[in-house]
């Protein structure tokens, strides 16, 4: 800013911010401020008529009384789903840095390539894959791995799947760019100074590497746990997680003050417990 | 302090052979024994094949043919976490996330010392990183970085202590501080120090060994003294300083011994050289002499030197360096030849361009190569 104002003068500075101000003043305070009320408004009142701001606290206490369960799981599915894509995404991630070399850049397209197709129908499309009369599970069946009556879709791993599918490009591409960025000769070093390959990696890449874990799971574990698609289309209603009770609330129900509610619940839980992790990970200073 | 306080040995390489896949050789079988405790330099050009042969004895590049030997141990084929070998890399390669004494204790902790605090402290001392100890890499200048490089090897007290280019990252003047340090280090420790480098001087300055490495061989190695005064080929009398080459054809062989001297012709002037710098068995060779051998005075004036003077040189280029000056001159037969001459002031004064001088020098200094070598052998690189 003071760097901006030496150069351009103080108004273009200003100037400058001003687009991005606006933006966030229209795109994201003010829809914020109205999820606020709402969440304090008396939930008698219909989207249609409108809710009017009570302060009515009580909103929270229902929404979480009511809906902790839901929370706790989705908690626990983008838990499970966020370390599934960092075990899977860090050996890509780690292969396509070290090991791909001109195969690099055809590696990361084929990372991004799922982009190209919609969300929705690459989940839909997994949706079939793991059908009751599927080959995978028919496959699975005659193997004995799975029961008669075993089914893999509307089960909580076909949701963990799914959040673990759609969510990896977003853990691979940080971790790549963290990984890339480690010199090689310091892996020549750490060789030389005695470590074994084991260590190499305890001791050297992994502890480099730090800063795209982060940033790899926090992008991945804070959409996957509002995220209501994958419960929705591959899970069942014992799989439900609190994306889906929200939706449900604003759509179905209409209960726009305890969708609101449950919806800063979770936004003020994600915050913090991202907070306590970027403190944890001692990685303030490297992100 | 002594590091070096165990039984170890010389490092002996054999045959050592490099290929690479894309059927380049950078190493043909070289054969060399670097002895305990000494200060060895392998000078060349890049690409000459020395920091190959660095990197085969670290274990970082497999040998193609060939063993390396330390003391009795064989260690051609370990691999280099095994090895009693540390390096102190080109661009030091210190590790961003640990600091200083961090990374000076990465080496003792991987071989399971508890508690390396002492050693650390004791080797932070020695390389003078003591106020250091708890920054990190980056908050350090070129210099502080290149002695933390060198104390996390030298403490693991390796056998063999290989640095690859340590000081190529450092301005000139931080560069002359650091190899009289690192000389200064190695005798206090008392390691095998093996150093690669490019640098001719640095290799001169410190080493008590250097061997000059050109496509893959060794041309000629031995004290720096000896490398400088009496090269064999002209690839180590171009590249180790500068010298003049000039034709010759031997006209006889006098005397016995230590006295006995060849004598060449050189465009009329009959020049004596010593039989032991005689490098070729042909009648044709290159004449060569350091340019700061070389003597000069304007026509007609005396000469401060006994053998045969060249008379009718023209001096073509003068520049004053401060300590000395460097005159090219051109030789009637149209050759020019440098002369650097120390600014004693004497002389009182530049000789002019154009002037017209004699040309001389003490015959001891002379050398003869074979004239099959390339007179331009070495001279490309800086």
């Amino acid at each position: 800013m003071e760097a901006l104002q030496r150069v351009f003068g103080r108004n273009t500075a200003y100037l400058l911010i001003g687009p991005a101000a606006i933006w966030l003043a229209v795109f994201f305070l003010f829809p914020m401020l109205s999820l606020l009320t709402t969440s304090l408004s008396d939930p008698s009142g219909t989207p249609i008529t409108g809710y009017t701001l009570t302060w009515r606290v009580q909103n929270y206490i229902e929404a979480l009384g009511d809906y902790w369960p839901y929370m706790m799981r989705s908690l626990l599915y983008a838990g499970i789903a966020t370390l599934m894509c960092l075990v899977l995404g860090y050996v890509l991630a780690y292969a396509i840095a070290f090991k791909a070399g001109r195969w690099k850049t055809v590696m990361l397209v084929l990372v991004i390539a799922p982009f190209f197709t919609s969300f929705l129908v690459r989940t839909l499309s997994w949706k079939l894959i793991l059908a009751d009369n599927g080959f995978i599970v028919n496959t699975l069946q005659t193997l004995h791995i799975l029961g008669e009556d075993g089914r893999l879709l509307a089960t909580p791993f076909a949701v963990i799947m799914g959040l673990t599918y759609n969510f990896l490009p977003f853990t691979i591409l940080p971790l790549y760019t963290s990984l890339e960025k480690i010199d090689p000769k310091l892996n020549e070093a750490a060789a030389d100074l005695y470590a074994s390959p084991f260590q190499r990696f305890t001791k050297v890449v992994w502890p480099l590497s730090l800063p795209g874990v982060v940033g790899g799971t926090l992008l991945t574990f804070i959409p996957a746990t509002g995220d209501y698609i994958n419960a929705s289309l591959l899970g069942s209603p014992n799989t439900q997680m609190v994306g889906n009770k929200i939706q449900q609330l604003f759509t179905t129900a209409g209960d726009y003050p305890h969708a609101s509610a449950l919806s800063v619940i979770l936004m003020v839980l994600i915050v913090g417990m991202v907070l306590f992790y970027v403190r944890r990970a001692g990685t303030e200073e490297l992100l | 302090m002594s590091l070096a306080d165990q039984a170890r040995g010389d490092l002996k390489l054999a045959g050592l052979h490099k290929r690479y896949p894309n059927g380049f050789v950078a190493v043909e079988s070289l054969d060399l024994v670097i002895p305990q405790g000494s200060f060895f330099a392998l000078l060349g050009p890049s690409g000459c094949g020395k920091t190959t042969t660095l990197r085969m004895v670290a274990g970082l590049e497999e040998a193609t043919q060939g063993t390396i030997h330390i003391g009795e141990q064989d260690i051609t084929h370990a691999k280099p976490y095994k090895r009693p070998v540390n390096t102190v890399f080109q661009n030091y390669a210190l590790f961003p996330h640990l600091t200083i004494a961090e990374n000076v204790a990465f080496g003792p902790k991987r071989r399971g010392s508890k508690d390396p605090a002492q050693e650390v402290k004791e080797i932070l001392a020695l390389t003078e990183l003591t106020e250091q100890a708890n920054k990190k890499p980056a908050q350090l200048s070129g210099g502080q970085q290149q002695r933390v490089a060198l104390a996390r090897a030298i403490i693991n007290r390796p056998d063999v202590l290989l640095l690859d280019e340590p000081l190529g990252a450092l301005d000139l003047k931080l560069r002359r501080a650091m190899q009289v340090e690192l000389k200064r280090i190695q005798e206090e420790v008392g390691l095998t120090f093996v150093h690669v480098t490019h640098d001719q001087e640095e290799a001169m300055t410190m080493a008590d060994t250097v061997a000059v490495m050109n496509k893959g061989r060794i041309e000629q190695m031995g004290a720096p003294y000896d490398l400088y005064t009496n090269p064999q080929t002209t690839f180590v009398a171009n590249f180790l300083g500068r010298s003049n080459l000039i034709k010759g054809t031997v006209v006889g062989r006098e005397g016995t011994g230590a006295d006995a001297v060849v004598k060449v012709d050189m465009h009329g002037t009959i020049a004596t050289i010593k039989a032991s710098k005689v490098h070729t068995d042909s009648d044709h060779g290159w004449v060569g002499i350091r340019p700061e051998k070389v003597l000069i005075q304007p026509e007609g004036q005396t000469i401060d030197a006994p053998g045969a003077a060249l008379s009718g040189a023209v001096v073509v280029d003068a520049s004053y360096i401060g300590v000395s000056t460097d005159y090219t001159l051109r030789m009637p037969w149209g050759q020019e030849i440098t002369c650097f001459e120390q600014n004693t002031g004497r002389r009182g004064g530049l000789i002019p361009v154009g002037t017209k001088v004699d040309v001389s020098w003490r015959p001891e200094f002379a050398f003869l190569l074979d004239s099959s070598q390339d007179a331009e052998a070495g001279l490309e690189e800086d």
